[in-house]
Parts: C-alpha cells; sequence; structure tokens
C-alpha cells in the first residue's frame, strides 16, 4: 500500500524525524517499507561507505528553483500555433515562459486574467524528469531559443515532478496555492510503499498506519473528524435496511447527501489520490475513495434517484442477502456476472445492485449526472469477500481490505467521513442521522494476560504495569489486576484470539510495543534432546559422497513432468496428476528418475564431451484419491569419453558397459556390500537386452543397468556414443546389510602367478572366476582378470582369460613346490567342468 | 718395473684428461684397471719377481692403483655433474602447458548449501527429520493454522493434486517443509504422550508453489526449517540461537535484525534480515540498494500448532524457522537466475 508522508502528517506529528526515521519505525514493527519514493522532499544523499536502508527512488525539488506561480496572461506564440507564452510571476518577479500545454491553450488570447492560474514554475538550471521522454529521464533546464523565442524556464507537469508516470498538460494548482511559496514546501512528499500483512488488515489505511506510528513513537494519534453540518430529511425516513444474513453481514450503514455538484477534487487531493495509486474519478468517486484510503472503510456510492424511481417513489428497501445459484448482476465494468450462492448481493425491492464488498453493479452507479447519493458502509464476512472476489477474479481495494477484515465499527465513520468529504469538494447538503442495522456487533476478545506468560513466552521481565502501558499505546484497554493484566482488544482489530491463542496474540503486541531490538538474545537453557541422529538420511548423503568420489556430478531435475516425455523412457497410464499445473510440461508427477536424468542429459549434450551424471530422489507411485507413494531412487547415467581429452590425448575411448559396471562395483563396494551377482536380463524395456544386467546383493534384486536401447536412444538427441544408464531402488538397497569385518594384511611373502585359460564362448567369466576361488580356497588370495583375448589360432567360438592369481599362506611362506600344487588343481577342476584347456 | 709403472701411471692420466661422458669413463676404467689391464698385469706378475724386489713394486703398484681409482671417481663425478648439467639445462618443460585433467564429481550446488545449513545445525543439536513431498490440506494448512479459504493461504500459491471426494482436504504439492513440523510433534509425542520429549529438529526438502518458472519464481525450491519444541524455549532464545546460525553461516561479523512479521504458524512471528554480504550495507544491486537482505521468518510455535501436534500450549513452548538455501547461494554467489538450479547446465555446476 502506498502512503504519502503529507497525508500521515495529518494524524500525527512527524517533527524532528526523517523520512528514513520513519520508515524504519514501519518496517521493524512489521509493516515493511519496499521502497521510498521522492515526490520533492530532498532525498538523502549517501556518503561512501555509509550503509543504505532502503530502497529509494525518486527526485527532490529544489527549493530555490521550484516555486508556486501564477499565470496572468496567455498570449499566443509569434511563430507556433500550438505553443502558447505565458505571463507569469514567481513571487519575485514577472516571467515569461513558453509552453505547448493544452491544459491552459483555452486561455489563449484571453487577455489578463480575472483569476490567474497557480502553477508549479521550473526556474533555470532546475533539475526534473524529461516530460517528453520514454520513462523517467533526468534533465536540466537550459536556456534555449525556440521558434525565435528565448526559453530558460518552465511550467510543469506531472510527469516533469515525478508524481505521475505520465500526464497530458500542466499542474493547475489549488486557488489558495501561496505564491512564490518553494514547491516542496507547499507540497513535497514521499511515497512509502508498504507491505501489509495478512494479519494486519487494519492498517490498510493512513489512520492505521498513523496510529501504528503512535504507538511505537509514544506520541499522539489525531483522530479523524467526522462531524459535518445536516439539513433537510432525515434519511430515516427515506430508507430502510433488512440484513437476511449476519454472519455473512453483520452491519449496514448508509447515509444522503444531496445536490453534489460532479466536478475534479482539488488538486491537493487528486496528487494524494495519484501518489496513493487511486486514480482521481470526480469529486463524489474521489471521496470515497479518499475516506476508504484514509480511514480503511471501503465505501460505495449509489445514485440515490436511481433507488428512488426503481421504488416506485416510495421509502427505498436494501435488503443484503446471498444469491441465488445462476442469479446475474451486471457489475460496472460492464461485465455480467454469474453468481453462486456464496456471493451476497445489495439489493432492492426490484433486485440485485451490487455484488457486497467487490463491485457495484451498473445501473446504481454514480454518473455525471447524479444529483443525491446514497452512500454504503458495511462489514462483511472477510472469507467469504476473499472467496468472491476470487471466484470473479475481481480485485480490488475494497476486497483487499474486507478479505483482510473491516472492524464493522468502521462502518459508521467511515460513511460520516465519505459524506464530510463530498460536502466539502462537491457541495451539497448532508441529510440528518444514518440508517445503521446492526445485528451482530463482534464481540471485543478479552484476555488475561500474567508476567509469566511474557516471561514464558518471550523471555523477558516485565511488571503488569508495564505490559498494560504496553498495550494501551496500541489502544488496547488494559485492566491491572492482582495477578494479571485484563486486556481487551480495541474496536479496530479483528485479529485477537481468545483463551491460549489470544495469550499468543496478546503476546505478539506485547513484543512489537517493546520492540523486537529491545528483546535481549539469550542461549537455550532447555534440555537438549536425545541425539538420535537421523539413519536414513546419512546414509543417502553417504551415497551422494561415494558416487562424487567416483566421479559423477549431482544433478537435481523437477518433480514434475508430462506423460508424453516420459513415455520415451516409460509407458504409464497412472499418474499423479495436478489439477492446476503451471505448464501441460509439467502435468504430472514424475515415475521414472531416469526420463528426468535424461532431459538434463539432453539439454546438455552438446556442452561437454563426457557426461556422469546421477540423481538421487523421489518418483510418485499413484494411489487413487490418496497419497501417493514416494520412493526414493538412484539413476546414474553416463555418456562420452572414458578420460578427459588433452593436448597430448587425442581420442581417448568412450564409455561402454564395462566402465558404468565399475563404478557400481565401486559404489557396493563401498556400501560395504558383499554378495554381490549380476546377471544378464532382457526385462527392463529401456535397456539392450544383449547389454544390461540386474544386480542382486545377497539374491535380492536392487536395480539394473546397461546400455540405453537403441530404439529409446532414438528418441532423445543423445550424441553418437553409447549411453549407460542404472537404476536402483535405495529402499531396497539401504535394506541390505553391509559387512564391516576388515581382514587383516598377511605377513607371510605371496606368489604372483598368471594362467591363460581357452573356453567356449558360452562359459561366464563370473563361473571361471568361482571355480578357480573355490577350488584355491584360502589360499589363493586374490584372482584377477587382466586379459581376454579372441583369435584364429585359439579357434572359433572360443576366448582366452588371463587370470593373475595371488597365492599366499596365512602362516608360512608358501613354496613353489606348494603353488604348483593348487595351480594344477585348479586347472583340473576347470578342465573337468568347463572344459578349460591351459594356454602354454 | 718402477718405471714402467710410472709410466702406465702417467699415460693413464694424460688418457683420462680428454674422458668427457660416462661410456668413456668406463672404457677407461676397463682398459687401466680391468682385469686385462697392464697395471693387473704387474700386479698378477709379482709372483714371479725375487724375495726382494716383490714388495718393494706390489707396494708401488699399489701405490698406482690407489692413485688411478681416485682420478677414476673423480673424473666419474666430473663427467655425472656435467651430463646431469646438460639434461637440465636441456629439458626444459613449457609449464605453461594445460595439464592433462579427469572428469571429477561434484554435488548439486543445492546439495552443497543443504549441508553447509545441515551440518551448522547439528552441531547445535537439531537433527534432521525428513517428510513427504506430497501432502493432505490438512498437514500442510489447517493442523498449521491455516483455515480453509483465510487469507493467509494468498501467501502460497498452491499446486493441487486431482483427487476426488476429500472434500476440505484435497492433496497438495507442499508448499513449505512445516507439515514435517506436525508429523515430528505427532512423531515424538506419541512415545510419551503424557509428559512428551523435547524437539530440536531441522526438517530439510523439496517444496512447491503455483509459480510461473521466470528468472525470480520457481515451481519448486529447497527448505530448510528449523524446530525447537521444549518446556522452557522463549523469543529471546530464538533471536540467540538464530544470531549464533546467522553469524555460523555468514560470518562472524554479521549484524542481522528482527523485524515484526507474520506467519500463520507461529506467534509472535519475525523476519530476519541480514546487513547485505555483498557490498557490507553501502547499498548494491544484490540488495536493491537496502543494505538488508531478507535472509528468513521465523516465530514462536503457534499455540494451535503445539496443541494439534501433541504438546500442550500452557506448559510448552517452541519457536521455528525456515530460509531457502537456493536463495542463499543467489545471494551468496550472485547467481542471476533461479532456473539455473533445476537446470543442470554443466557449465553451471562446474562453479560450484
Ligand atoms: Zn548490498
Amino acid at each position: 500500500m502506498k502512503i504519502p508522508l503529507s497525508w500521515l502528517k495529518d494524524f500525527i506529528d512527524l517533527d524532528g524525524l526523517s523520512v528514513e526515521d520513519v520508515a524504519r519505525k514501519l518496517t521493524l514493527a512489521g509493516m515493511e517499507v519496499d521502497e521510498i519514493l521522492y515526490v520533492g522532499l530532498s532525498m538523502p544523499e549517501y556518503k561512501d561507505g555509509e550503509k543504505h536502508e532502503f530502497k529509494t527512488n525518486g527526485i527532490g525539488w529544489d527549493k530555490e528553483k521550484l516555486v508556486v506561480a501564477e499565470i496572468r496572461q496567455v498570449n499566443p506564440h509569434p511563430n507556433a500555433d500550438k505553443l502558447t507564452l505565458l505571463d507569469l510571476y514567481d513571487g519575485e518577479q514577472d516571467q515569461v515562459v513558453l509552453t505547448g500545454a493544452p491544459n491552459i491553450f483555452h486561455l489563449k488570447g484571453a487577455g489578463k486574467l480575472e483569476k490567474p492560474v497557480k502553477v508549479a514554475y521550473a526556474k533555470e538550471g532546475t533539475t526534473l524528469y524529461d516530460g517528453h521522454a520514454e520513462g523517467q529521464v533526468l534533465m536540466t533546464l537550459k536556456r534555449a531559443k525556440i521558434r525565435g523565442v528565448d526559453s530558460y524556464s518552465m511550467v510543469c507537469s506531472e510527469k516533469e515532478l515525478g508524481i505521475t508516470d505520465e500526464s497530458d498538460g500542466i499542474i493547475i494548482l489549488d486557488d489558495d496555492a501561496p505564491v512564490g511559496m518553494p514547491l516542496s514546501d507547499y507540497m513535497g512528499d514521499a511515497v512509502l510503499d508498504i507491505s501489509i500483512l495478512p494479519n494486519m488488515g487494519r492498517n490498510a489505511n493512513v489512520v492505521g498506519i498513523a496510529r501504528e506510528l503512535a504507538a511505537m513513537l509514544g506520541r499522539e494519534l489525531k483522530k479523524p473528524d467526522t462531524k459535518v453540518a445536516v439539513s433537510g430529511q432525515s434519511v430515516k425516513e427515506l430508507l430502510e435496511i433488512e440484513i437476511t444474513t449476519p454472519e455473512m453481514n453483520p452491519r449496514f450503514v448508509a447515509g444522503l447527501i444531496r445536490n453534489v455538484e460532479l466536478k475534479p477534487s482539488p488538486y491537493q487531493i487528486q496528487r494524494r489520490l495519484k501518489l496513493a495509486g487511486i486514480r482521481p474519478i470526480s469529486n463524489v468517486v474521489d471521496a470515497t475513495n479518499y475516506a476508504m484510503i484514509e480511514y480503511g472503510e471501503p465505501l460505495h456510492a449509489f445514485d440515490y434517484d436511481v433507488l428512488k424511481k426503481r421504488a416506485g417513489d416510495k421509502k427505498i428497501k436494501i435488503t443484503t442477502r446471498t444469491a441465488k445459484d445462476g442469479e446475474k448482476l451486471t457489475t460496472l465494468d460492464g461485465n455480467e456476472r454469474k453468481l453462486t450462492a456464496n456471493n451476497v448481493l445489495v439489493c432492492d425491492e426490484k433486485g440485485s445492485l451490487s455484488l457486497s464488498g467487490v463491485m457495484g453493479g451498473a445501473e446504481s452507479e454514480v454518473t455525471d449526472s447524479t444529483k443525491n447519493i446514497l452512500l454504503e458502509g458495511a462489514a462483511w464476512n472477510f472469507i467469504n469477500i476473499r472467496r468472491t472476489a476470487q471466484q470473479h477474479n475481481l480485485p480490488s481495494e475494497a476486497s483487499f481490505r474486507f478479505s483482510r477484515g473491516v472492524h464493522p465499527a468502521l462502518a459508521e465513520g467511515g460513511v460520516r467521513l465519505g459524506l464530510k468529504y463530498m460536502a466539502e469538494w462537491a457541495g451539497g447538503a448532508v441529510a440528518p442521522d444514518l440508517v445503521d442495522e446492526y445485528p451482530l456487533p463482534p464481540k471485543d476478545a478479552v484476555v488475561d494476560v500474567t508476567v509469566t506468560d511474557v516471561k514464558r513466552w518471550l523471555g523477558i521481565d516485565l511488571t503488569l504495569d508495564q505490559i498494560a502501558e504496553l498495550l494501551s499505546r496500541l489502544e488496547f484497554k488494559s485492566e491491572v489486576l492482582s495477578d494479571k493484566v485484563r486486556v481487551t482488544s480495541p474496536n479496530h482489530r479483528m485479529d485477537i484470539g481468545e483463551g491460549v491463542v489470544g495469550v499468543a496474540d496478546v503476546l505478539e503486541e506485547v513484543a512489537r510495543s517493546y520492540g523486537y531490538d529491545n528483546i535481549p538474545t539469550t542461549t537455550m537453557a532447555d534440555a537438549l534432546p536425545p541425539q538420535v541422529g537421523n539413519p536414513v538420511h546419512e546414509w543417502e548423503e553417504h551415497l551422494r559422497d561415494l558416487l562424487v568420489a567416483l566421479g559423477l556430478q549431482e544433478v537435481v531435475t523437477y518433480r514434475m513432468t508430462s506423460p508424453e516425455r516420459e513415455s520415451r523412457v516409460a509407458k504409464h497410464d497412472e499418474y499423479v496428476r495436478l489439477a492446476n499445473p503451471i505448464t501441460p510440461e509439467k502435468s504430472v508427477l514424475r515415475r521414472s528418475l531416469v526420463a528426468s536424468v535424461f532431459d538434463s542429459l539432453e539439454k546438455n549434450i552438446r556442452y561437454a564431451e563426457s557426461f556422469s551424471f546421477f540423481e538421487i530422489g523421489p518418483i510418485f507411485e499413484p494411489v487413487k484419491n490418496d497419497l501417493p507413494k514416494e520412493p526414493h531412487k538412484l539413476v546414474i547415467v553416463m555418456t562420452g569419453l572414458r578420460e578427459a581429452t588433452a593436448w597430448d590425448v587425442k581420442e581417448p575411448p568412450t564409455m561402454d558397459f564395462f566402465d558404468l559396471k565399475g563404478r557400481i562395483e565401486l559404489m557396493l563396494g563401498g556400501l560395504r556390500l558383499s554378495d554381490v551377482s549380476y546377471t544378464a536380463t532382457e526385462s527392463y524395456s529401456y535397456l539392450h537386452p544383449g547389454k544390461a544386467a540386474e544386480v542382486k546383493v545377497s539374491g535380492q534384486v536392487i536395480g539394473a543397468f546397461g546400455e540405453l536401447h537403441p530404439l529409446v536412444k532414438e528418441q532423445y538427441e543423445l550424441g553418437d556414443s553409447s549411453v549407460l544408464v542404472a537404476e536402483f531402488d535405495l529402499g531396497t538397497l539401504r535394506a541390505m546389510t553391509p559387512t564391516y569385518e576388515i581382514k587383516s594384511i598377511p605377513d607371510t611373502p605371496p606368489i604372483y602367478e598368471d594362467i591363460a585359460l581357452i573356453v567356449d564362448e558360452s562359459v561366464l567369466a563370473e563361473t571361471v572366476e568361482a571355480l578357480i576361488r573355490q577350488t584355491g580356497g584360502r589360499s589363493v588370495t586374490d584372482v584377477r582378470l587382466f586379459d581376454l583375448y579372441r583369435d584364429e589360432k585359439i579357434g572359433a567360438g572360443k576366448k582366452s582369460l588371463a587370470y593373475a592369481l595371488t597365492y599366499q599362506a596365512e602362516d608360512k611362506t608358501m613354496t613353489d613346490a606348494e603353488a604348483a600344487a593348487i595351480r594344477k588343481k585348479i586347472v583340473k577342476r576347470l578342465e573337468r567342468e568347463v572344459g578349460a584347456v591351459l594356454r602354454s | 718395473m718402477q718405471d714402467k709403472l710410472n709410466e702406465i701411471e702417467k699415460t693413464a692420466l694424460a688418457s683420462l684428461a680428454s674422458v668427457s661422458d660416462p661410456a668413456a669413463v668406463e672404457a677407461w676404467r676397463v682398459a687401466n684397471l680391468g682385469r686385462s689391464s697392464e697395471l693387473m698385469g704387474v700386479f698378477s706378475g709379482l709372483g714371479k719377481l725375487s724375495k726382494e724386489e716383490r714388495p718393494v713394486i706390489g707396494q708401488a703398484a699399489n701405490r698406482v692403483k690407489v692413485a688411478l681409482e681416485a682420478a677414476l671417481e673423480e673424473k666419474a663425478a666430473e663427467v655425472k655433474k656435467a651430463a646431469l648439467e646438460k639434461s637440465l639445462a636441456e629439458e626444459k618443460l613449457d609449464v605453461t602447458l594445460p595439464g592433462r585433467t579427469t572428469h571429477i564429481g561434484r554435488l548439486h550446488p543445492s546439495t552443497q548449501q543443504l549441508r553447509r545449513v545441515l551440518d551448522i545445525l547439528a552441531e547445535m543439536g537439531f537433527q534432521v527429520y525428513t517428510s513427504r513431498e506430497v501432502e493432505t490440506d490438512e498437514y500442510n494448512f489447517q493442523l498449521l493454522n491455516f483455515p480453509p479459504h483465510h487469507p493467509a493461504r494468498d501467501m502460497q500459491d498452491t499446486l493441487f493434486v486431482e483427487a476426488e471426494n476429500r472434500g476440505d482436504n484435497p492433496i497438495i504439492m507442499r508448499t513449505h517443509t512445516s507439515p514435517g513440523q506436525i508429523h515430528a510433534m505427532r512423531h515424538f509425542a506419541a512415545t510419551n504422550p503424557q509428559d512428551p520429549p523435547p524437539i530440536r529438529i531441522a526438517l530439510p526438502g523439496m517444496c512447491f508453489r503455483y509459480e510461473q518458472i521466470t528468472v525470480r519464481s520457481e515451481v519448486q525450491f529447497n527448505q530448510v526449517e528449523g524446530l525447537a519444541v521444549g518446556k522452557n524455549i522463549t523469543f529471546a532464545d530464538l533471536k540467540g540461537t538464530l544470531t549464533d546460525f546467522v553469524r555460523r553461516m555468514f560470518g562472524e561479523n554479521t549484524r542481522l535484525r528482527f523485524r515484526a512479521s507474520y506467519f500463520p504458524f507461529t506467534e509472535p512471528s519475525a523476519e530476519v534480515d541480514v546487513e547485505c554480504f555483498v557490498c557490507g550495507g553501502e547499498g548494491c544491486q544484490v540488495c536493491k540498494n537496502a543494505g538488508w537482505l531478507e535472509i528468513l521468518g521465523c516465530g514462536m510455535v503457534h499455540p494451535n500448532v503445539l496443541m494439534n501436534g501433541g504438546y500442550d500450549p500452557k506448559v510448552y513452548s517452541g519457536y521455528a524457522w525456515g530460509m531457502g538455501p537456493e536463495r542463499q547461494l543467489m545471494l551468496r554467489n550472485k547467481v542471476g537466475d533461479i532456473r539455473y538450479f533445476w537446470g543442470n547446465d554443466v557449465r553451471f555446476l562446474e562453479q560450484f
């Protein structure tokens, strides 16, 4: 919410405080000032190294060079039809100023003006915004010749002074503007852009902010004066009100003003409204907006004569009720709205008039010909207003306030203030009395607060009197009893609860009033809970570390995807579907982490020669009308060069199945899992049927890996290299029991020996190694395949496997003869079981 | 014979002078001190000499041998040194050529930042507690004191999951990690409902909002919350804990300020700003010239939330705070585009 400082000063004395001081007080008390816009008041100049506090913008007006002046005569320009020459007086001397402003053009050649026109006059050398430039561009007024006439100064528009972004024509000031007065003294301002928190709806107005400031500064709040002279027939004789659902409409107040003259509001009023972000319309409409911004009560003006006519000149009866499903109303923006049963309407006997608290109806709105005005100030259920405003997509200043809760007590003062401003700016006579239907006054919350409550919740020691004083600053009624303060919520706020919640609500107000800054910082005295850790989280983090140590880059991808994107890897019918996705591309929750990682890989493929990605995260398995399952998965994807290229490493080989398998072996080793086995598999549709393996630990499948199926690869742009992919279910993997036993290093010398065996292609390496280990028993401590060889000499359908064996005895030095004996046994067994032949 | 020995010595030493490489040194040794050298011939001929001559010649021959050996040793060292100097002079690398690298692994920046946060919290006694990402409205909002249709819900635009017959309890993507507060409190309260144990936990995880994906906003983001519940926990303790945390996180001289704020699940609530660590408060682009950076939201756990978690607000109190690791990284490392995080562009990831 934007609040001009000058407006605030109507209600609180801010002498001795800078704009920043005010902004700081508000910010710390929960009314965060997002930006200070200077519109005339001088901007702070920060020295080098000096600390800033607020985002600032705008322009200060030079006191010497920008003054109030009066135009005494408007003369034609000798060489240009569209320009005029103004004779004006700036309080010290006469000046001639050139202007093209359209809103002064009609006075051209009228001779000496009967009533001089007051304007904002900028002398030579003034810095202001360029009125003709796009956006806000600073410029300095310089002497120039325009169409043969000397120009050295100007009469300013709102854009040039930074009051609005765009403007046509010069500012015409109010008649009482004192000629010669520096403009910044007359109407220099600064606008505080304040964020209004959802529980601070009471402060979405000038008086509310002034009240908070008064409390924080310990100064007095000047309450708005709503007294106005009245005349004519009482409104009570002309109108009655019936409220059918008080829970939706606790109060309805109406007043009447007769014989208004619609015209623009005084300039100072228009300026304040503009600075507050409200477009001035006419004095009557401006009065409702001005009173709302000032006091917080949204008002609605009806054309009284329209209502009277609809009532057939009889007494008008206003009824508020909920709408019927399907009922229609044309709102004043010209749209016909289809209503539902939770919308509340203001009606007369002929039908609906307005969508209450959100927007008026077209028929009864104020027009240029309106003479008499019925002014409504009401209280509505804030949740209902919020739903209605959302339903019809009608955010407005009124619904903003009503949906945050406007206290029903404000309705009366709001209407009086609105009528007073109409009378001031539009003439007219306010009718005596108000029609005030108030079936459901809210109960002001009463809360008991003790010294212990304050100590226990806030950690500060306050006496009952201190508590009472802090709260009374915020207009709480605080009664000091023997052992507690009985606090009654003031009748402008609706955010204080009852019982234990009310205590917390009041304690927040104690803390704000005391100042968060003044509360000490202490070290917790409470007992440290038992430290039990989080084994699942710690295990996943350990796994991440292992994978990083293996040279893999972690990625984190979107949980949302589309079935089409995923179908390239995996087709599923059932998904966790979003009811309101931000885009069709992100309409469901992923079921395949592989697909997520491929999306990342595909986007990156041009940017590096090699990729080794992994991701750990959930996939989402739908459960009809209930929460989905969220199993965590690990996916590894590798493709590209095995080593980094360098100036002398030109063409390293690309990675294949065994690069990935090696990482998996190391990962499982790092998890201290033994009893791991790998079995060829064809049951994963996205994997190459001949280059895929299932991984088992202790006989249980924990995941699978292999080369990406060529048909799947085709669906992506993943380059020429093989793409290797592995997927593990982390719940299953985590359940595997690790071994922590570390073998001791033997002291005895080992004997190393290589043997090469020729076997049929069909014999698995795993089988050969297992036979060697079984036969060698504890005497063979290591078996490592170091060569795999095929050629004509050993015959078609055959392969040679070469193993490096380590023989070692635990307790003595093994002799060559002993090693030879073991080898003989091994070769014999291999001959017998797999038909192996020892290569010589 | 004596003359012959002198001649051998003289000739040998003369020829040694021209020796200049290791091979020549070895050849000289074989020629002059080897088995078939003239000098060795003198030694082997000693037996043929008379009793009187033998010790004299033997001694003289020995002297020559020692002299030649010393000369050889000296020469060998000299040659070796010269060879080394030569090779050192010749073997000059262009040290500015790039080194041979390898592909190294890294954690995603969000994981790195989450760890920094969680490591500090762990030292402060806050243990990790995780909970699900798809939630019910009840856990994400209602039990956290957001009634249905409450304006506070405007603060968190929600992604809804398709489901039927859920009434006022739709299934949603969690908008914050706070549902974990209720899960955790109920979990701990169940261990001893009459006298629930104190809690100090950190709640990390992915959260979701109905936000278009732009430079500044994302549909998913990480959050970490801290929660402490006990019989003796105050707002002053909250200030103390967060002051410690922020100084560990951003440096020991970091200034911070607490300003009043609003969250439905805390009361009182506060927003914590730290003095901009980019400009030190002088104003810069990162802090939008404000000098302060909004870094976390916090407050005393609302009595309704304590109650919903199984903790009696008349006996227990607690505080909670939440922050965003991605936001911290953006501020700290001047990451200009939040989309980088889930974009996983290697050119971004490699910088962390
Ligand atoms: Zn900064």
